[in-house]
């Protein structure tokens, strides 16, 4: 028969010596993993303005097509300049900016928050894309909405999500649903109006786009996800039309 | 006897396949089967996990406590889990997203507690060795023939890549979207059962 004392040393042993083992594959792999991570962002930035990238060319494209990445806070002043890959202004890397925990910041009026805006030179025309980040029906949802050169016309979209329901709710990620935006304007004679994703939408409505049938949670949470994140940017688009 | 006994990788290819014959398993065979890549790859990820496990449960055995037995199990097979989901997010990243939770999920798979319970606890490590690899390719042979039948039909590729030519889609043809429900997978599940005990009557209860 085995001892109690037996049995605990038994377990300590057993746990600490797997938990060594994962610590050590956690650090090893970690380099790899962030990568991916890296990559996928600059996929979905890239495929806001419209350019198709695979994991191998994602970096490149996104290097010669991304000229400028900008933090700016929400008085609309920049705080960190990435310019043609040199560090032109403060030292953060806008890219490496977490949305979320900085729209937790702007929630709670901490001045200190700042989002990145990332400028896209393609075919000579100029677009500023911006990620937004908010929550759907069974938990969050993301994407990045690239603007015309005018700071209102929305010219690409592209949303993802955690795990909506297939079919309903995760229809979003699909292009039937995000190439209702293009075109689509935020700005009504100067104030911010957003686009609201609602039933029966009226297609010539320049800030109405069709919901997803039997997603209307998720719907919601898109026109919700839009409001409270380009509120951010306003005093920055601001400042630039004048 | 020494040496390699084949029964132990050979019965669970068929007459013991954890699938069509122990049924378990079968949540992550609807879930990751609607394309081949994934199919494979958990595949792949469940043999590695119920080999290594039961090798190392295998030489364990005599010094684990009754008592605390399905917990040193728990433990060493998460930590496989963990490491293969760790690995996959590195280097098969798209993979590893398809997958999503099912990876985690290899942790309650049925097979790879029952392997342990009913072989490792109680033979070598070279057998119990054989006897994993041969239930993770039973549980592999399925998962790939359902993810071949349900992506050939329900996305017209295999693999990602397109095998119905275009010239098909111009005269008519569609692909078969209930193919790529998980509903479609229990019942091409139950037609592989059918045939299977159709041509093994000895499986088939009295």
């Amino acid at each position: 028969m085995f001892s109690n004392r037996y049995i605990f040393i038994y377990a300590t042993v057993l746990v600490i010596v797997s938990a060594a083992i994962l610590t050590l594959a956690s650090v090893g792999l970690k380099p790899y993993q962030d990568k991916n991570i890296r990559v996928e962002k600059m996929q979905q930035l890239l495929s806001a303005v419209g350019i198709e990238s695979t994991p191998k060319d994602a970096e490149e494209l996104f290097q010669k097509y991304f000229v400028e990445q900008h933090a700016v806070n929400d008085k609309g002043e920049i705080v960190a300049s990435i310019v043609n890959g040199k560090q032109t202004t403060g030292s953060i890397s806008p890219f490496s900016l977490d949305t979320k925990k900085q729209l937790a910041l702007y929630k709670a009026n901490d001045a200190s928050a700042s989002l990145p805006i990332y400028i896209c030179m393609k075919d000579g025309k100029k677009s500023y894309v911006v990620p937004v980040m908010g929550n759907g029906l069974w938990g969050p949802i993301w994407g990045n909405l690239a603007f015309s050169e005018d700071l209102n016309t929305i010219v690409g979209v592209n949303f993802d999500h955690k795990g909506e329901t297939p079919g309903l709710g995760a229809e979003i990620a699909l292009p039937d649903f995000q190439n209702q935006f293009k075109g689509k304007q935020i700005f009504e004679n100067n104030n911010f109006t957003s686009v609201m994703v609602i039933k029966r939408a009226d297609k010539a409505n320049p800030h109405q786009v069709d919901a997803v049938s039997g997603g209307t949670i998720t719907s919601n949470g898109v026109t919700d996800m839009l409001k409270n994140c380009l509120q951010f940017y306003i005093p920055y688009f601001n400042s630039l039309k004048k | 006897m020494a040496g390699f006994n084949f029964k132990l990788i050979k019965n669970p290819l068929s007459k013991e396949n954890p699938i069509t014959v122990q049924v378990l398993g079968i949540c992550s065979a609807l879930a990751v089967t609607a394309k081949l890549q994934p199919a494979f790859v958990m595949a792949l990820s469940v043999t590695v996990v119920v080999a290594l496990s039961n090798v190392i449960i295998s030489l364990l055995r005599n010094t684990i406590p009754p008592r605390i037995r399905i917990i040193v199990q728990l433990v060493v097979v998460s930590l496989l889990v963990i490491l293969v989901d760790q690995v996959l997010k590195a280097f098969v990243y798209d993979v590893s997203k398809q997958l999503s939770v099912f990876v985690g999920l290899i942790i309650t798979n049925c097979i790879v507690m029952g392997r342990l319970e009913a072989f490792a606890m109680s033979n070598k490590p070279l057998d119990s060795f054989l006897d994993g690899i041969g239930n993770g390719l039973g549980y592999a042979i399925i998962l790939i023939t359902l993810g071949v039948v349900r992506e050939l039909f329900g996305s017209g590729s295999l693999w990602g890549y397109q095998i119905i030519p275009d010239s098909f889609y111009e005269m008519g043809y569609q692909n078969n979207s209930l193919m790529i429900m998980p509903p479609m997978a229990l019942i091409l599940v139950g037609i592989i059962i059918w045939v299977h005990r159709a041509r093994n009557k000895d499986l088939c209860e009295k």
